[in-house]
């Protein structure tokens, strides 16, 4: 969206006969902008906490948060490392489930019937608030933090996915009838394919809810000491008013979190970029 | 003179001296589930070569009679039959139709290339083999060019001409045409208009063309089936022994004009018939 803008700012009447520009500098300065907006916003906040004199323990500076992220390291990488299991295992798991299950309710009217009850309290029930429950029925935290996140990333794919699947122009449906084509056909070569806008949008979401919910489950599940995730970090920090560590982790979560979204655009991108109108440049 | 123009301009058609029809209709009706009754004891014959037209005021349920033909939908009551095809399983003859819709109905996701190969696909055809087919048929539909390009990179008129390009590329006996250039501009559809009927002589195909134009019926057709609506049937059964090269003259002749008052006329008949203009 914000790449379209650019692409028509400055194409007024007076300059219709220019060539179409994507020249070097305009390409330099895409990045140039917003890295430099984030350099100058690190730097106003170093800036701040040394003129006013703000004590660590309210807001350290950001030399400090990089200092306690090179001195925490080894418990923050462990911790990094249980959060980014717990996420991307949950992700994966949703992926198959979400897209399987709307797969299967696509086939049929009555499957997607019986089922629809289920879907929706499961979707409308906070699940953060299930997660005491799943301490009691789960082996481990490890487990319960997993499925809540699970469940958080599930339901937006599997909601988008049968969306998508539901979506296929009718007279394409009528194509693939006249030609004999069967399920499996229509699924694999007209279905799948129509629906993967909506399930790139599920994906972004899904992967962004994932992480989130994965931090969330551990707050509310309360899970301490070795093997925990970056959620208890940030709790133990606040708790020892050890604000540098505690904006430490939250950079950490932060990147995690820049990251998904980067992977998960980009996949987007590749997918859809030939042929789908969300990805592709405005030209007027 | 001009009969022998029309017998030649069909060799195919001519040469098979197969004299049993391409496929009829009888005593066809179709009540949708809403119960509008959009058919009514259809009756209709096509032979081999036809260029077939079905005109008719909108409502007429000319589309209808289109997609009950190309077994989109069973008719609620009568038969159609295929005499001089093998029938598959669903009672449609496997392969020997080929249907294009008012809109291009390309698949966005894949190219022209992959477009054309999809009725190929999915009889089984693997890519390699279908290859010099399809671009033998995007070579007659002018698109030889863009088989790597995406549908939307394509103009209104070259997305119809895929259209056809995909109808065509199973080689079907009976092409169906359902009010294909309609969205499109004057020129563009005259250029396509000139294509098809390139296309139709070239192949001995039979073309059944859905249209609300008496020009375009009168120019492209030599049969022209006039439908009237409430209740939908054909209302009249005009077959044209005109000349077979039609150009440009044509368009200006004596003859198109004398044919499109004789199908106007028909066609105003047939609003009457069925209650007056909409």
């Amino acid at each position: 969206m914000a790449q379209a803008v650019n692409d028509t700012l400055g194409t007024d009447a007076n300059t219709v006969i220019a060539a179409p520009r994507t020249s070097v500098s305009e390409q330099v300065l895409r990045v140039v902008v917003p890295v430099g907006m984030l350099v100058l916003a690190i730097i106003a906040w170093e800036v701040y906490v040394i003129v006013s004199g703000t004590p660590k323990y309210i807001l350290p500076s950001p030399v400090d948060v990089v200092g306690a992220l090179a001195v925490g390291w080894p418990t923050l990488l462990p911790s990094l490392w249980v959060t980014l299991s717990i996420t991307f295992e949950a992700l994966i798991l949703a992926l198959i489930g979400g897209v399987g299950l709307a797969i299967v309710l696509v086939q049929s009217k009555w499957i997607e019937l019986a089922l629809f009850p289920f879907a929706v309290v499961l979707q409308v029930t906070p699940i953060v608030a299930i997660a005491p429950l799943l301490l009691i029925y789960t082996p481990n935290t490890q487990t319960a933090l997993l499925i809540v996140a699970f469940l958080v990333a599930f339901f937006p794919i599997l909601s988008n996915m049968v969306q998508g699947l539901k979506s296929v122009d009718h007279n394409l449906l009528n194509l693939f009838d006249l030609y004999g084509a069967g399920r499996w056909q229509q699924l694999i070569f007209l279905k799948i394919p129509a629906s993967m806008p909506y399930f790139m949008t599920g994906l972004r979401i899904g992967g962004g809810l994932s992480l989130i919910a994965a931090v969330v489950a551990e707050f509310a599940a309360g899970s301490a000491g070795a093997g925990s995730g970056l959620a208890f970090r940030l709790l133990e920090s606040g708790y020892r008013l050890d604000m540098p560590r505690l904006y430490a982790a939250l950079i950490l979560l932060t990147a995690t979190g820049v990251a998904i979204f980067g992977v998960t655009s980009f996949i987007s991108w590749l997918v859809l970029h030939r042929w789908h109108e969300s990805a592709v440049r405005r030209e007027n | 003179m001009a009969i022998i123009e029309t017998s030649s301009a069909t060799p195919s058609a001519a040469s098979t001296s197969n004299a049993r029809p391409v496929v009829t209709m009888q005593g066809v009706s179709k009540v949708f589930s809403n119960g509008t009754l959009a058919l009514s004891n259809m009756s209709l014959t096509v032979e081999p070569g036809e260029f077939l037209s079905l005109l008719g005021p909108s409502g007429c349920g000319k589309s209808t009679a289109l997609r009950i033909i190309a077994g989109l939908g069973a008719p609620s009551s009568g038969t159609v039959e295929w005499p001089s095809s093998t029938i598959n399983a669903k009672g449609l003859p496997q392969g020997d139709i080929g249907f294009v819709f008012q809109d291009p109905t390309l698949m966005p996701w894949t190219t022209v290339f992959g477009n054309v190969y999809l009725p190929l696909k999915l009889q089984g055809m693997r890519k390699a083999d279908a290859r010099p087919r399809i671009m033998e048929t995007l070579g007659l539909v002018g698109l030889a060019d863009f088989a790597q390009a995406y549908p939307r990179e394509l103009s209104g008129g070259m997305k119809m001409r895929v259209s056809i390009a995909r109808a065509l590329v199973t080689d079907p006996k009976l092409l169906l045409m359902d009010e294909p250039f309609a969205a499109l501009d004057e020129i563009t559809r005259q250029k396509l208009n000139d294509d098809v009927l390139k296309l139709w002589r070239s192949s001995g195909v039979t073309v059944i063309f859905v249209t609300h134009s008496v020009f375009e019926s009168a120019y492209l057709s030599n049969r022209i089936v006039v439908m009237r609506s409430r209740p939908g049937q054909v209302f009249t059964d005009i077959p044209l022994a005109t000349s077979a090269t039609r150009s440009d003259e044509y368009r200006t002749s004596e003859e198109y004009r004398a044919t499109t008052a004789l199908v106007s006329k028909a066609l105003q008949d047939a609003i009457q018939a069925g209650g007056g203009a909409h």
